[in-house]
């Protein structure tokens, strides 16, 4: 299979291959785990796709120094353990209705101070990147956490091919707005559309990533097809999903988390053990696939990204600018 | 009377099969676990599942005595204390998967984690406040306290505002569920709002009465 193909596995990796190769196998006994569950009303009454997500291979992407050394999370629990509002609030909803977006084909508008202003369609883009496998940490505001295994490309080489202007001072991204598509924007749950954004270093940083994919494969729907942002030292909410539009700006963009309860999530949501939300600590965090009687992992500063990402905040108050 | 007598098997046959009804979520849960069947989120599934319950048996103790009121017949009531004693059976099992699981029955992590989340100091309040209602459940005891049994027990209404407003806490945007269960306990509340009334007067206004 092609997914063997990739060049120069180092022994340690050699289990997430494996895995990912059990997992496959795993996926249609997850399916009948939902039904068990309830989250199959759907499913039970023939409205779930029987094609199920993505699927298609990407062959040709290197392996990144900026890896972790870890095991990735099981792929039916990162493909069915989703925080997409834009499918429905439950963790199981976006893999029971994400199959109604279209991705294909898909164009990004960017905008704003940039030298190359315009729309772009997608495999245009693409075409332009050396896509990366990215094994990263994936930290969520509701103290869980997971190892994905992305494939994407360095939003900093997007920006640069962009020609960014001195007046760009941040990035602010956009999620498709179509609640035909993204049935979960018919409730008023977030302000639609979804935007996020970045301070301009933060996004020039090496580790941010555009990811396209996981474990080998196109983005599943769910996980944010068919272009997804990935700031692995930040807590989940910022890496916004299934962007339609970059704009680059002077002023700090509105951020819709941020938007929907101002004292309890930041602009800049860095994972930070000793900065508790408002309503729950953030000290430990709960290891998403781990057997049940496992302790739950102590949370790191910057999600264990310090080293590349700490400078970036010198001289901050981080408990000001959480 | 042989109607009596009868119905006094009645009641052993249907009280057990009530009785085993109320165990019918532990025993889906204990499956669950034992089978590696929680999902992604073990102890978060676990959290809400035994929660969940611990609400709707509140809930259920609660609609009894308005029941009672509405059919006109003591059925409901003899009921009650199974259903609150179930309460008080869910609520400890959600405590135990907080005690072991998620805090792996470590005392640093409870005292940094408390302090932190409201939620939590709400909802052990909550239980400790369950505790001595479980405690005087007997009949033995129901005799012994009296007139303070009931007034003790009338606790179980701000037990019940606690549990709910737990949820609310811990919920991250999408309050429609603390909402249903908040809207059920605001009828339940409404039955007694004679009792509340009580409750809420000063005793000076009582005792001019």
């Amino acid at each position: 299979m092609a997914r063997k193909k990739i060049p120069a596995i180092k022994e340690n990796e050699v289990t997430p291959l494996q895995l990912f190769n059990n997992s496959r196998s795993l996926i249609s006994a997850s399916r009948r785990q939902f039904l068990a569950q309830g989250a199959g009303l759907l499913l039970a009454s023939g409205l779930m796709p029987t094609s199920g997500w993505a699927g298609n291979k990407i062959t040709d992407y290197k392996r990144s120094s900026l890896s972790l050394n870890e095991t990735p999370t099981p792929y039916e629990y990162v493909t069915t353990y989703n925080n997409f509002y834009e499918f429905g609030t439950s963790k199981g909803d976006p893999a029971v209705n994400a199959h109604l977006l279209k991705t294909k084909p898909w164009s990004v508008t960017i905008e704003g101070e940039v030298g190359k202003p315009g729309v772009y369609d997608l495999e245009d883009i693409l075409k332009r990147q050396q896509l990366e496998e990215r094994i990263y940490r994936l930290r969520c505001v509701e103290a869980w956490s997971m190892v994905v295994p992305w494939i994407g490309f360095s939003l900093a080489d997007l920006i640069k091919q962009m020609e960014p202007t001195s007046k760009a001072k941040y990035v602010e991204f956009t999620t498709l707005y179509d609640p035909e598509q993204m049935p979960g924007q018919k409730r008023r749950t977030l302000k639609w559309p979804y935007t996020e954004g970045l301070r301009i270093d933060e996004a020039m940083n090496p580790l941010t990533l555009m990811a396209t994919g996981l474990y080998g494969e196109e983005m599943p729907n769910q996980n944010g097809a068919p272009l997804r942002l990935i700031v692995p030292w930040k807590y989940g909410f910022k890496s916004i999903k299934s962007i339609v539009k970059i704009r680059l700006t002077e002023q700090m963009p509105k951020t819709s988390w941020n938007e929907s309860a101002r004292h309890e999530y930041g602009f800049y949501a860095n994972v930070n053990p000793s900065v508790s939300h408002p309503r729950w600590s953030q000290s430990r965090e709960r290891v998403i696939g781990a057997p049940l009687f496992t302790p739950k992992r102590d949370t790191e500063m910057f999600n264990g990204y310090g080293e590349q990402v700490a400078e970036l905040y010198k001289g901050m108050n981080l408990r000001r600018f959480f | 009377m042989v109607r009596k007598k009868l119905s006094r098997i009645q009641w052993g046959v249907i009280k057990t099969a009530v009785f085993i009804l109320c165990l019918l979520p532990f025993m889906a849960i204990s499956w669950d676990a034992v089978n590696n069947l929680l999902g992604p989120d073990p102890i978060q599934t676990l959290h809400f599942r035994t929660g969940d319950w611990t609400l709707r048996f509140l809930l259920i103790t609660l609609t009894m005595s308005p029941l009672q009121r509405l059919l006109k017949t003591p059925i409901p009531i003899r009921f009650r204390r199974m259903f609150g004693l179930f309460t008080f059976f869910y609520a400890s099992t959600h405590m135990m998967v907080w005690l072991v699981l998620d805090q792996s029955l470590s005392l640093d992590n409870m005292l940094q984690d408390i302090p932190e989340s409201p939620y939590i100091i709400l909802g052990l309040t909550a239980y400790s406040l369950l505790i001595p209602l479980a405690i005087t459940s007997t009949t033995g005891m129901m005799r012994r306290l009296g007139r303070r049994w009931t007034v003790l027990h009338r606790t179980v209404y701000l037990i019940a505002v606690f549990g709910v407003i737990h949820f609310f806490w811990l919920t991250k945007l999408d309050y429609q569920e603390p909402l249903i269960y908040s809207l059920i306990l605001g009828v339940l509340l409404a039955f007694r709002w004679r009792i509340l009334k009580a409750i809420f007067t000063p005793k000076s206004a009582i005792s001019k009465t």
